[in-house]
Parts: C-alpha cells; sequence; structure tokens
C-alpha cells in the first residue's frame, strides 16, 4: 500500500515538474511575446510622453531656466503665486474662452449648415465636399500665412475696390478685428472637418422617420430641433469634443497669424506658455502654466463629453 | 425620382453651395495669383489677374529655402514616423487585446487617457528629456517623439478593428504549426487594411504640418529643417516682401494639397472613421 502510495506520489511529483517546466517555458514565450509586442510602444510612450508628464509636477515649483538643471531650486509655491498676479496669464486665459465659445458655435452651426446642403440631391456634392474640407489639410502656421496676406493686402484691395466698410478695416491691426481675424480663419479651417463628420451621421438617420414626422405636420424648425438633433447627437458631442480642444489648444494659428499681438491682445493661453519658457526663459513658470493649462482642457472637455453624452439618444 | 426632384429649390440651393465654395477658395486664388506677381504690383492691386507672370519668384525662392532639402527632410520624418508607428502601435493593439492581463488592460488606459494631455504641457520637460538621451538635432530623435506622440491613438483605433478580427482564423493558423509572430505578420496584419489607411491618413497629416516639435528638437539643426520650419523662418525674413512669400507659401502648400487631391476619397474616410472611433 506505502509502497503503492510513493509510486503514486512519485508520479504525480513527476507530472508536476513536468507542467511546471512547461508552464515556466510557456511562460518564457509568453513573456517574449509580450517584449517583442509591446515593448517598442511602451518604450517610447513612457520615454517620450508618461516621463516629462511626471517631470512636469517637479520642474512646475522649480525657477528652472531651460539651460542648467543645478539651477532648477525648488521654489515651493513662488511660481503658482506669480501666476495668480500674472496678469497677462489671466487676459490670455479669458481670451481663449472666449476664442473657443465663439469659434466653436460658429463652426458648427457653419459646418451644419454645409451638412444639411450637400444632404440635398446637388450634382456637384463631390466637388464641394473636397473643397470644403480642403483647409483642413493645411497646417494651422501655412493658413496663418496665407490670410495675413488677405487681411492686410487682399481685404484692403476689395475694400478699395467696393468700398465696402467690412474690408477696410484694419485687420490684424486691433486687439478686435485680430480677434475675430482668428476666428474667421479658425472656422474656414475647421469647419469642412465638422462638416463630413455631420454628412455621416445625417446619412444614417432612417428616412421613414423624417417622412413619419413630416406627415405629422412638424415644421422645418421642429423637425430640426426633435427630430434631427437627438438624432445626431453622438456627432455633435464629437463635433464639440473636437471643435473645444482644437481651439482651446490654438497655438500655430496665433503665431503666424497674429503673433499674439497687437501687444500680448491676441495671446491664446498655449501662446502664453510658450512664450514664457521660450522667450523668456521662464521654463519653470512655463511648467507651471502648462500644468495648469492640462487640468484646465481636461475640466472642460470631459464635462462637455459628460453633458453631450447624456443626451444621445438611440432612433 | 431622383431627377425629378431636382427642382428649383435644389438649384437655389446647389447655387448658394457653389458660391459658398467659391468664397472658401478665394483664399487660394488670391495667394496663387499674386504669387506670380512682382511686389509691385502686388502693393498696386491685389485683385487684379496678373499680366505676366513672374515665374522668377519661385526660381529664387526654390534655392532661397533649399526647397528640395526641407521637402526631402519632411518626406523622410513623415515617412519613417508613421511606418514604425503602424508597426508598433498594431503590435501592441494586438497584445493588448489577445492578452488581457491586468497590466495590459493598465497600459491601454493609460494610453487612452494620454491623449487629453495638450503638448504644450510637455513640450518643457520633454526638451529636458530629449537633451539628456542626446535625442535632440537628429534625425532618429524627432522620429522617436512622433512615435512616443503617435501611440496613444494609434493604438486605440488598432485595438477597437483587431477587437472584431475572428480568432478562428488565427487558431487555424496555430494548429499549422505558426509561432505568435507569422500569425501576426501573416494572418491578422493584412486584416487591419481598412484601420490601417485610417492610421496613416490621420499620422501622415499630423506629422507632415507638425511645426512645433520640430521647432523645439530639431530647431538648432539647419540639415533637417522641414518644410514648415523652413516657410516660418523665410516668412520672418521677407515680412514685406509678398511676391516671395507668397511663391514660398505656394510651395510649401502644394504637397500636401496634390496627396489630398489624389487620395482625397480616402482621406475624408479615413478622418471621418478616425474621428468617430476616437
Amino acid at each position: 500500500m506505502r509502497k503503492a502510495l510513493g509510486i503514486q506520489e512519485g508520479w504525480e511529483q513527476s507530472v508536476n515538474r513536468r507542467t511546471a517546466v512547461k508552464r515556466a517555458f510557456g511562460a518564457r514565450k509568453g513573456w517574449s511575446q509580450q517584449i517583442v509586442f509591446l515593448g517598442p510602444c511602451l518604450l517610447f510612450f513612457l520615454t517620450i510622453v508618461i516621463t516629462p508628464f511626471i517631470l512636469g509636477f517637479y520642474y512646475s515649483s522649480t525657477d528652472w531656466n531651460g539651460l542648467d538643471l543645478d539651477k532648477a531650486v525648488w521654489t515651493g509655491s513662488a511660481n503658482w503665486s506669480r501666476i495668480l498676479h500674472d496678469d497677462n496669464f489671466w487676459k490670455s486665459l479669458f481670451f481663449t474662452l472666449r476664442f473657443t465659445v465663439i469659434s466653436v458655435v460658429i463652426a458648427n452651426i457653419l459646418a451644419l449648415v454645409l451638412a444639411f446642403l450637400l444632404m440635398a440631391s446637388l450634382k456637384t456634392k463631390n466637388v464641394l465636399r473636397t473643397v470644403f474640407f480642403m483647409p483642413n489639410v493645411i497646417g494651422g502656421i501655412l493658413l496663418g500665412y496665407i490670410w495675413q496676406f488677405i487681411f492686410t493686402k487682399g481685404f484692403a484691395t476689395i475694400g478699395d475696390l467696393t468700398n465696402i466698410a467690412f474690408f477696410k478695416l484694419p485687420w490684424l491691426g486691433t486687439p478686435n478685428t485680430g480677434f475675430w481675424g482668428l476666428v474667421i480663419v479658425f472656422v474656414w479651417q475647421t469647419a469642412g472637418y465638422m462638416m463630413i463628420i455631420y454628412i455621416a451621421s445625417l446619412a444614417g438617420i432612417p428616412k421613414d422617420l423624417i417622412e413619419a414626422a413630416k406627415i405629422d405636420g412638424a415644421r422645418p424648425y421642429q423637425l430640426f430641433t426633435s427630430v434631427y438633433v437627438p438624432l445626431i447627437m453622438p456627432a455633435i458631442t464629437i463635433c464639440l469634443f473636437l471643435t473645444i480642444s482644437n481651439a482651446f489648444k490654438m497655438f500655430d494659428l496665433n503665431l503666424s497669424l497674429t503673433k499674439g499681438g497687437p501687444g500680448t491682445s491676441t495671446q491664446s493661453l498655449a501662446y502664453n506658455i510658450y512664450s514664457e519658457a521660450l522667450i523668456n526663459n521662464r521654463y519653470g513658470l512655463g511648467t507651471a502654466k502648462a500644468l495648469l493649462f492640462f487640468a484646465a482642457v481636461s475640466l472642460i472637455t470631459i464635462t462637455q463629453v459628460l453633458i453631450t453624452k447624456r443626451k444621445e439618444v438611440s432612433a | 425620382m431622383k431627377v425629378s426632384q431636382y427642382k428649383t429649390k435644389t438649384f437655389v440651393l446647389e447655387v448658394l453651395a457653389i458660391l459658398l465654395a467659391f468664397l472658401f477658395l478665394a483664399p487660394f486664388y488670391l495667394v496663387l495669383t499674386n504669387s506670380v506677381k512682382t511686389l509691385k504690383e502686388i502693393l498696386l492691386d491685389a485683385a487684379s489677374f496678373p499680366q505676366l507672370f513672374h515665374w522668377s519668384n519661385y526660381t529664387s525662392v526654390w534655392k532661397m529655402i533649399d526647397f528640395p532639402q526641407a521637402f526631402w527632410n519632411s518626406l523622410q520624418i513623415s515617412l519613417l514616423s508613421v511606418l514604425l508607428i503602424v508597426l508598433f502601435s498594431s503590435m501592441a493593439a494586438y497584445q493588448i487585446v489577445r492578452k488581457p492581463t491586468k497590466f495590459n488592460s493598465f497600459v491601454f488606459l493609460l494610453l487612452v487617457s494620454a491623449m487629453i494631455i495638450p503638448f504644450q504641457s510637455l513640450m518643457l520637460q520633454l526638451v529636458r528629456v530629449t537633451s539628456m538621451l542626446e535625442l535632440r538635432g537628429e534625425l532618429y530623435g524627432i522620429v522617436a517623439c512622433y512615435l512616443g506622440f503617435g501611440m496613444p491613438l494609434s493604438v486605440f483605433l488598432f485595438h477597437g478593428f483587431i477587437k472584431t478580427v475572428p480568432l478562428e482564423l488565427e487558431e487555424a493558423a496555430r494548429v499549422d504549426g505558426s509561432n505568435p509572430y507569422g500569425v501576426f505578420f501573416r494572418i491578422v496584419f493584412p486584416l487591419l487594411m481598412p484601420i490601417m489607411v485610417t492610421v496613416v491618413i490621420l499620422n501622415t497629416l499630423w506629422i507632415w504640418n507638425d511645426y512645433l516639435l520640430p521647432v523645439l528638437i530639431i530647431g538648432g539643426n539647419k540639415d533637417l529643417t522641414t518644410l514648415p520650419l523652413a516657410v516660418t523662418k523665410f516668412f520672418g525674413q521677407y515680412t514685406k516682401k509678398w511676391d516671395l512669400a507668397l511663391a514660398g507659401l505656394v510651395m510649401a502648400i502644394t504637397p500636401i494639397l496634390l496627396f489630398f487631391l489624389i487620395l482625397q476619397r480616402y482621406i475624408v474616410e479615413g478622418v471621418t472613421a478616425g474621428s468617430v472611433k476616437g
């Protein structure tokens, strides 16, 4: 009996050992696969995105000047209290918020109008879609330069020819017209992109639903607010998210169109951070501002997505 | 039925839409026509059609900004980055979907959350990290940066797609004796084509047009200057010389516009798919 048990035990042990070896071998194979497949992605992501992000929490409380790190001394809350009294920072925050609200509203309304236009069975539909989308493939830097010419030379000439006051304004020359100049270019760049998202969404609405509403006597306005809008809510969520975050993070356009000027009157938040660090060489302070910038972007976009997501219904 | 519906109302809408399209195109028209005028002509009347085509604007700018070099740099950086982003992000997404361990799910969560971080919140510390690793001023350095920033959205898009790839296909290949790498590269990778188009287009547009990252990472090294950098520098030096500035501008936007016009169907679809899923 005992002997038999011993044999039994020995056999079990050897089986256990064999599965253990197999498992270890399998685990090693699993490990090598994990490293080969996920390794490169993690290596670059952790080095380029996560490390700087974590370092930001430290540098934001130092007086780092961008050059020697020895001088990046911990200064406690000095940067934060400095930001509190930095009028330019709050002015650029207010400018950015105002810019975001106005350009997001205009860009999305225009995008919706264009989408409805192209949903009608127009003969030139495909060409028009291409034209409206085109500005979006060109980078903000180049768009800004194109419009710098249009505002300073093109508009002036048109103004001389037509005598319309609108074209004779000192575009880019005053804080207010500079603001609207940025809005115009941003809308021109973004509307076509949002348009194709709205078109994709409108095309997915069942035709009979619209017909039914029409038979029930819905007016165009009612049709829009109670049928179309609820049904394209997912697209509205996406478009608002994209336009809000792009407008709030506007930088390239700001740099090439107005350079934040005249003075610092059209300076976006992103531009303010850039100039604090790369022009004033206050990297520590810039990092602190950038951290606040991150908090603001997250707060605004997450709130927006939560609000509009709640309004989504299914057809 | 469709044709008979083309009534006066549709015609009015059509005319309205075409007028809007012309308004959208007007800036391009003005830049294009003025780029072949002399400076005097531009200052006198920017709206007129050029009487004589001064191609000399183009030939001088071509040399001044060293267009071939800048174009080649942009092309090199974009191609290398996009190629490696596609390779590494699809591999990572495959591993995350097929081996959903706690660690891998956490990595995915980290990648997705990182999408919300604005570039400005990282750039200063990134300058520090890249100088320390001696990545600044090098081709592989800027490519490494694009790989890092490109991962989150690309992994996310591949992840969503790979979830829909049936496991049976892979199991059949595994029974036939393929190792995991063979299964991925011979069976799964080719199936990813539709979403790959989206990933390639979104990353190409972004990297080709990017300005701030190249300024920070390769700013000092003139041999690596990309097109947006070259044009910006040129614009800074010739602010009032519109004849040259506009010719440079046309040269800089031509490659990306051609890319768009040739591949427009894929680009519009790709961008839509990317934003709807993203």
